[in-house]
């Protein structure tokens, strides 16, 4: 087999000008799972069975099926609802962008409240009692004492969830989205040449990884930079 | 005695505690006055931490009462953090914050809870650092600290909020030996001073120096109480012999 480098360097530019769809559908699923995560956090922290227990259905349901039939099942299987056709989401449902945008962020959404629940449960006991003994509220001791420690905690994981969600993007090329998958495999269908083209996408991504690993690097020795004993 | 006995800062009656079906406190009556010296000491698992613990409810007990500074703790949470911001305490391991510096460890509390102005809650921290003797630690965080000083950062933090009770839950025994006299130092200055204290510790030098009563428990009860000369020189109970001429043998 000849390795045609010529049409690597000639394809990486087509794939890149997908990198904005790429983007976006990471970043966005990205905070907005994030938003959704603290809500599971909470509702799986409060201690009221009625608040714990749906989201505890919710997370076993999105970790425990493939995130490729939750995309299918928003895609293909919504619109065949009335009640979603005629529900204010549905000029967002209709669209492909859309849907792949919430399915992304119900998925990452449920790993993502797990893992601040890791973070959360892993700050020292004695640490919230010495925030109680000083009179604290719940609240404050919750804001001050837990949360910033648990983020320290949690970091290396998130990170991560960020870099698994980034790979999974490109599921959104099957329901048509021109994602830099989704050109990647049109240009495959051109050119019949998967090796160069697949590889080529590779290396974008490996990049792609490679700076968000060393952004969170930075920012989890940026964070725990006076602590010394531990991590 | 009564409840409304205004001499009392601290009352306990009948105290019970629970751990599922383990017993911790059995049948705890103790009384303290403002500004009295009260140490608590006994074998481990004899129920002396679980004992404070229940003064500012880290611990619930099950049945009795205990009034502090005439709040009756029940679970009314509102009530208990009134009372949890006018009781000091000092752990074992120093719990200071990782994350936030000593002078924001200190400042926290008042700043929140007491809600006081920024310059007042800085002011009032470097009171009590420079009354603890290390106000040139203010801007590091607590890992860049000795254990010694960390506990007086602690006594320090906990001082902030102007107390009327200090609780102390063995304070210097996760200390490494040449540490402890410097934290026992400013113990000994704080009960000059006139503050109620409560400390839990096996330090017995400093409990004949500064008690003014000593309280052994074992078994979850209190087994005897007295003064300390009394409580030195002529103990009554076998467990409190015992324990004596173990600890004692210790130091010699």
């Amino acid at each position: 087999m000849i390795f045609d480098f010529a049409l690597i360097a000639d394809s990486i530019p087509k794939m890149l000008t997908g990198f904005w769809m790429t983007f976006e559908l990471w970043f966005l699923s990205a905070v907005l799972g994030m938003a959704l995560a603290i809500i599971l956090l909470l509702m799986r922290i409060s201690g009221r069975w009625y608040l714990f227990s749906p989201a505890m259905i919710y997370i076993y349901i999105f970790r425990g099926t493939p995130i490729l039939v939750q995309i299918f099942i928003i895609y293909h299987g919504m619109p065949q609802l009335e009640f979603v056709r005629e529900s204010m989401f549905w000029p967002i449902l209709r669209e492909p962008f859309g849907c792949a945008i919430l399915a992304l962020t119900l998925n990452t959404g449920a790993y993502v409240s797990e893992i601040l629940r890791g973070g959360v449960l892993g700050v020292d006991r004695g640490l919230k009692e010495a925030g109680a003994a000083l009179g604290l509220s719940a609240t404050h001791r919750f804001i001050y004492i837990t949360t910033p420690i648990a983020i320290r905690l949690a970091l290396p994981a998130y990170s991560n969830d960020i870099i698994s969600l980034m790979k999974s993007t490109a599921l959104a090329s099957t329901i048509t989205l021109l994602d830099m998958m989704g050109i990647a495999r049109t240009i495959v269908a051109e050119t019949y040449a998967p090796y160069e083209i697949f590889i080529s996408l590779m290396i974008i991504y490996l990049i792609m990884t490679w700076i968000t690993q060393r952004t969170f690097g930075w920012l989890e020795k940026r964070m725990s930079r006076h602590v010394r004993s531990e991590a | 005695m009564t409840v409304t006995d205004q001499e009392n800062i601290i009352l306990m009656e009948d105290v019970n505690k629970f751990f599922d079906s383990f017993q911790a406190l059995k049948n705890i009556c103790l009384s303290v006055k403002k500004s009295e010296k009260v140490v608590v000491c006994g074998p481990s698992g004899s129920g002396k931490s679980t004992l404070i613990r229940c003064i500012n409810r880290l611990e619930k007990h099950n049945s009795g009462k205990i009034v502090v500074n005439g709040h009756e703790l029940t679970s009314d949470v509102k009530d208990i953090d009134v009372v949890r911001s006018e009781v000091g305490m000092v752990f074992q391991n120093f719990n200071l914050f990782p994350h936030m510096t000593i002078i924001k460890n200190l400042m926290l509390a008042p700043r929140l809870v007491r809600k006081s102005s920024k310059s007042e809650a800085y002011d009032t921290a470097m009171r009590y650092l420079e009354r603890v003797k290390i106000p040139e630690q203010a801007d590091k965080y607590p890992s860049q600290l000795s254990g010694g000083q960390q506990q007086r950062v602690a006594i320090a933090r906990a001082l902030c909020m102007n107390p009327l009770v200090m609780l102390f839950d063995e304070p210097t025994s996760a200390l490494d030996p040449e540490m402890i006299s410097e934290v026992l130092d400013v113990m000994t200055d704080l009960a000059r001073d006139g503050i109620t204290m409560i400390i839990v510790t096996h330090e017995m030098g400093f409990a004949s120096l500064v008690a003014d009563k000593v309280v052994f428990m074992d078994n979850g009860e209190i087994v005897e109480s007295n003064p300390p000369e009394e409580f030195f020189s002529n103990p009554k109970n076998e467990r409190t012999k015992l324990f004596l001429s173990q600890i004692l043998s210790h130091y010699e």
